[in-house]
């Protein structure tokens, strides 16, 4: 009797494997791979493996001796021969600034053959290699394993004793863009919140065939690609846009005192409401279909006025909606990144063009997983805190 | 009209009710409920008995007509004012709160002291026998608990007029049972006046004072249970309060209280229920159980008929035969030293009085 039942659950198991295979090479895979990569970072090791090695003993204050001075200018000597060199000098160009050409032409300057002292050829190539800096940036970028991503994500450096120290104020980037992002998310659901609950509880209380319509409203952006409903906002937003026109027409803006609507935080603000704002009025949507019509009725009944009635007895009862809708925009928005990218102009960027600027521009991947890294972890405190004062059991994505 | 000594706590004049502009789903009803009485109103699904419940608790506006409440209009008075405790078809509790605070809202609404609340409380569980659950949520309740909270929600703030629309209606038997005694006690003590709403025959009997039984929007009858079971004047109520065998013919004579009508069975002897004219068509209603299995004579009216069925229910036997046109003619014999006798394919001499036989206006062609 039990080997036919366990046979249907394996076979049952079976049919979710192509998914569980999906799961894991679209989302677990690369997902590890960022944590890794944002504490991994082996190119300078495996490059100078011989100078690291020889600076091991080193103090730090001082120069190093020849040993050290013979491998780095044989190591940059056959890194140039194999074209290798820009890669490394770019990773140790990130913790001091200006290394990179000094590497690169330290590297070009090293002739063949073996100099009677390696100390003198490489200064004589670049006197760099005279200062502690230029020594204790190599030692640091070839730490394999290394936590200054991290501090780097969080506008952190270590100053010459290796303490912990925030960088000047001026340089830091990444906290207050992180912060900036974490109150436009929160401004995007706030907003969300305040324009989908009236729909939402109107879509709820109409008539079915009303309803019906009203939801296939709500759903009709969808129907339309993300580009081009970012695109059409700075149709509408331009300087010489649709939204300026009418206000000039009308008369309440000047035709030179036209207003910056778009690429700027406020472009960010409106375009993400609006793409966002479905994801807020469906689950309201559903939680409130739920609740049914007999309890505003009873309330009244006992006593209450619509608004009392709504305040204790019908908000209460949205509230695993309102907990639903809002940790999905709110999700959404803090990893949003076309629109701010398209729309958000300098002011508008949120910390994922960050992120998409380190993969693809500066190509400092460790930098990139570091941020996503910690966005996920903000994401994860969030939620916790959430479930801590909502109750995520609670929520209600449908009825 | 009459009894100007009985004090009316709610009418309604000529009250019209229409959703949509066209179908009236009430028709032009006119109800008097008595201070102190427990009042049904009765009627199959989609009669217009919920519409009817709302529109006296405010929540639906009469189309055309009113409704007064000791005496004066409530056309202006929105639903908070109205002073009606209401228990709703699926309780309506509400789900965030605990009893406790289910039943202090309307309290806390009308702003009465904390202490009072307490006591308040305290006392309606008692009503209910749910001393003790207070801080229990709804869910955590059982459906016969989560009733009795719905009442004492209704009644914490001692209206004089409670509303109650099906609320056994999510009940097992034994338990609707139960609260029908227990809703007619708490009505009895507290002497307040409770519209009721059932479509549930044998309920709306055991439990009113008066029924009014609804069909389509219209009154058919308003009487107390045992009139309306034994003196129907209309044949949907003969049909729809217990079991009635319908006979249809034509009335062949009238004389004094009494008449005779030619049925596909033969004349039968009835009683009119109004003034019947010769060729009329009628609908004679004979209760199952007044029908009686006999040899001696001395009826009104006697039949010879097969049995076409026997039916072992418990108390009682139930037979089916064909007779008179209706091929669905219940009788019932109690269960009683020997019954035994009666056998599917018997042939069998039956009969009934005439005074158990009512010959009501026949409603095919109205339906
Ligand atoms: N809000 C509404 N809008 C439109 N039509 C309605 C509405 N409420 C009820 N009706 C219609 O009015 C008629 C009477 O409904 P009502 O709810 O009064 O019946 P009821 O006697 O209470 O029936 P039930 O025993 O099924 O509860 C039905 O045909 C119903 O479809
Ligand atoms: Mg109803």
């Amino acid at each position: 009797m039990a080997r036919p039942l366990r046979s249907a659950r394996l076979r049952a198991a079976a049919l979710t494997l192509p998914l569980a295979a999906f799961v894991v090479v679209t989302f677990v895979a690369p997902l590890a791979l960022m944590l890794v990569r944002s504490v991994h970072e082996p190119q300078v090791a495996d490059a100078l493996p011989r100078t690291l090695a020889a600076l091991e003993r080193w103090d730090g204050g001082s120069l190093p001796g020849e040993p050290a001075f013979r491998a780095l200018g044989t190591e940059l000597r056959e890194l140039d021969g194999r074209r290798g060199l820009g890669a490394v000098a770019t990773r140790v160009n990130r913790i001091e600034s200006g290394m990179r050409s000094r590497m690169l032409a330290t590297g070009r300057a090293l002739g063949p053959g073996s100099p009677e002292s390696w100390r003198d050829a490489v200064l004589a190539a670049d006197p760099v290699w005279g200062e502690a800096r230029a020594w204790l940036a190599l030692q640091r970028a070839g730490e394999r394993f290394t936590l200054r991503h991290y501090l780097r994500a969080l506008d952190l450096d270590r100053d010459s004793s290796g303490a912990v120290v925030r960088i000047s104020p001026d340089q830091r980037i990444y906290v207050p863009l992180l912060l900036r992002t974490l109150l436009v998310s929160l401004a995007i659901t706030a907003i969300c919140l305040v324009l989908g609950y009236p729909v939402a509880y109107l879509i709820a209380n109409a008539p079915p065939s009303r309803s019906n319509l009203l939801l296939l409203l709500v759903l009709v952006p969808f129907w339309t690609s993300l580009l081009v409903r970012t695109t059409s906002w700075i149709v509408l937003l331009q300087n010489q846009g649709v939204v300026n026109d009418i206000l000039v027409a009308v008369g309440l803006v000047a035709e030179d005192g036209r207003l910056a609507l778009v690429y700027n935080m406020f472009g960010t603000l409106v375009a993400m409401t609006q793409i966002l704002l479905p994801f807020m009025i469906l689950p309201l949507y559903a939680v409130m279909n739920s609740i049914s019509p007999e309890h505003m009725r009873a309330a009244s009944s006992l006593g209450a006025t619509f608004r009392q009635g709504f305040v204790r007895v019908y908000w209460p009862q949205t509230m695993p909606g309102v907990a639903a809708g809002s940790l999905l925009v709110f999700i959404l928005a803090i990893g949003y990144y076309i629109t701010p990218a398209l729309v958000g102009g300098r002011t508008g960027q949120l910390i994922s063009n960050m992120i998409a600027y380190h993969m693809q521009e500066s190509l400092n991947w460790g930098l990139a997983a570091a941020l996503g890294v910690i966005l996920l972890a903000c994401v994860a405190v969030l939620y916790a805190v959430f479930d801590r004062l909502v109750g995520i059991e609670r929520m209600r994505l449908a009825s | 009209m009459a009894d100007t000594d009985v004090e009316l706590h709610v009418e309604f004049r000529g009250v019209s009710k229409s959703y949509d502009g066209q179908t009236l789903v009430v028709r032009d009803l006119d109800l008097d409920v008595r201070k102190g009485e427990l009042f049904t109103l009765l009627g199959p699904s989609g009669s217009g008995k919920t519409t009817s419940l709302m529109m006296l608790a405010g929540f639906e506006a009469p189309t055309a007509g009113d409704i007064l409440i000791d005496g004066s209009s409530v056309r202006e008075t929105p639903p908070r004012k109205r002073g009606i405790g209401v228990v709703f078809q699926n309780y309506a509790l509400f789900p965030h709160m605990t009893v406790g605070r289910n039943l202090s809202f309307p309290l806390e609404i009308r702003g009465v002291s904390e202490e009072r609340q307490a006591e308040k409380v305290r006392r309606a569980l008692e009503v209910v026998r749910l001393e003790g659950l207070q801080n229990r949520r709804p869910d955590e309740l059982s459906g016969g608990q989560q009733q009795r909270v719905a009442i004492a929600r209704a009644l914490v703030s001692e209206p004089r007029l409670v509303l109650m629309d099906e609320p056994l209606g999510a009940l097992d038997r034994r338990l609707r049972e139960e609260m029908q005694l227990e809703i007619r006690r708490i009505q009895h003590d507290l002497g307040v006046t409770v519209v009721y709403v059932t479509h549930d025959q044998q309920e709306a009997m055991a439990m009113s004072s008066r029924v009014a039984v609804f069909h389509r929007g219209r009154i058919q009858q308003v009487a107390d249970p045992e009139t309306l079971y034994e003196e129907p004047e209309r044949e949907f109520v003969a049909r729809f309060i217990g079991d009635n065998n319908i006979l249809r013919g034509q009335v062949t004579a009238v004389s004094g209280g009494t008449c005779v009508a030619e049925t596909p069975g033969g004349p039968v002897k009835a009683v009119p229920v109004r003034p019947f004219r010769p060729g009329e068509p009628t609908a004679l209603a004979i209760r199952p159980e007044r029908v009686v299995l006999s040899s001696r004579r001395g009826l009104a009216n006697e039949f010879e008929a097969r049995i076409e069925e026997v039916l072992f229910i418990g108390d009682h036997l139930r037979m089916r035969l064909d007779l008179c046109g209706n091929r669905n003619f219940i009788v019932k014999i109690p269960n009683t030293v020997g019954h035994g006798a009666v056998l599917k394919g018997d042939r069998v001499r039956l009969g009934w009085a005439q005074m158990d036989c009512r010959a009501l206006p026949d409603e095919r062609a109205a339906v």
